[in-house]
């Protein structure tokens, strides 16, 4: 259950930063953000300073999920694509090689036509980005390399110290 | 599911507070909210109808401070405890570190207490998890009513297992936090184990 937890590395993290950064700017978009399925924001790019961006993160996730549970009931894989309309900004939510989200808010200066565009050109440099990153995790573990893992000298004092 | 970011130094994991309806989940949250320092915690988010009956989770993400150097996030939630909403429990399960179960200590309740850990179970078992290896807690709320089931027979019942089990009254806080670090100190233990473990 633990193996398939996510980690992310300096290097991975400039990467997907850059390529957000990218989308953010190639499909006029107001903020563009990557949340793992089970709701864990990954990255944030765009005017995120008035954003709650980890509930949306967690709702975003939430929906995807809800929106899978759907898929099944009527014996589709998935829905890849959401698609809000809002009056003022709109949100277009798809998922990238089964694991991560990835979320394009945006208003009147940019279209969905725009979006869907730009999001599949992002979608493949992302897959790829996060295959690299899964094979370096399982790398790391194979060689049992785990001297930097900020976990390995815990202590009930470090926890205890959490709750003040 | 946790989330190690080795960039941003930072530790995300995911708490579940599952049991059966009106047994407290919410309240638990709440009660961990109100007490929260501003600056450690999100905005709490609540998918509740207008009879306040949660209809898909309430989410609070919570940062509890440092371990070595990475910022520790647990985000909290609960699920729907009314039975027919199993298909949004399942999907909340989705990534799961730990799992508080809320027991309803009330006589007429503990039918559906045992019910919901079986549900729990099943849940579970469906993405691929098993409740007897995950970071497991039990909390025995509303101990101030006066048709309470004695402790002993609700631990007979509800934790063979013998994993950390707390007497609460959610209402007013009582066993609420020491509920909350005893999961949290599991499912850092078991990101310990997992990282030993290679």
């Amino acid at each position: 259950m633990l193996g398939s937890d996510l980690v992310m590395y300096d290097e991975e993290f400039k990467q997907i930063d850059a390529e957000l950064q990218r989308l953010l700017a190639q499909a006029n978009a107001k903020v563009v953000f990557l949340v793992d399925k089970n709701g864990q924001l990954i990255a944030a790019t765009g005017e995120t300073e008035n954003l709650d961006t980890t509930s949306l993160a967690s709702l975003t996730a939430g929906n995807i999920a809800a929106t899978g549970g759907m898929a099944k009931l009527l014996g589709e894989k998935e829905f890849s694509i959401l698609f809000h309309e809002g009056q003022r900004d709109n949100i277009h939510i798809s998922i990238i090689g089964q694991r991560v989200i990835l979320v394009v808010i945006f208003d009147q200066r940019s279209s969905l036509g725009l979006v869907r565009l730009r999001v599949k050109k992002s979608a493949e440099l992302l897959g790829n980005i996060f295959n690299q990153l899964l094979e370096k995790v399982e790398a790391e573990k194979g060689s049992g390399k785990g001297g930097d893992s900020p976990f390995a000298e815990i202590t009930d004092e470090d926890i205890d110290k959490l709750f003040g | 599911m946790s989330f190690i970011n080795y960039s941003s130094r930072e530790i995300n994991c995911k708490i579940v507070f599952y049991g059966p309806g009106l047994c407290g989940k919410t309240t638990n949250l709440q009660w961990i909210y109100k007490k929260t320092n501003p600056d450690s915690k999100g905005k709490m988010i609540s998918l509740a109808t207008e009879t306040e009956r949660t209809l898909f989770f309430d989410f609070l993400p919570l940062a509890l401070g440092e371990i070595r150097g990475f910022k520790t996030r647990f985000h909290l939630y609960t699920v729907p405890g009314q039975v027919f909403y199993d298909a949004s429990r399942k999907l909340i399960l989705k990534g799961v570190d730990g799992v508080v179960f809320v027991a309803d200590s009330q006589i007429e309740r503990m039918e559906a207490n045992i019910e919901s850990v079986e549900n729990l179970r099943i849940n579970l078992a469906e993405q691929g998890y098993d409740l007897d290896k995950v970071p497991y807690v039990i909390q025995y709320n509303k101990r101030d009513l006066p048709n309470v089931v004695p402790l002993e027979e609700m631990r007979r019942a509800l934790n063979p297992r013998g994993v950390p089990d707390y007497e609460a009254c959610a209402t007013d806080g009582t066993g609420v936090f020491d509920t909350l670090k005893a999961i949290a100190k599991l499912v850092i233990m078991e990101l310990k184990k997992g990282q030993e473990g290679g």
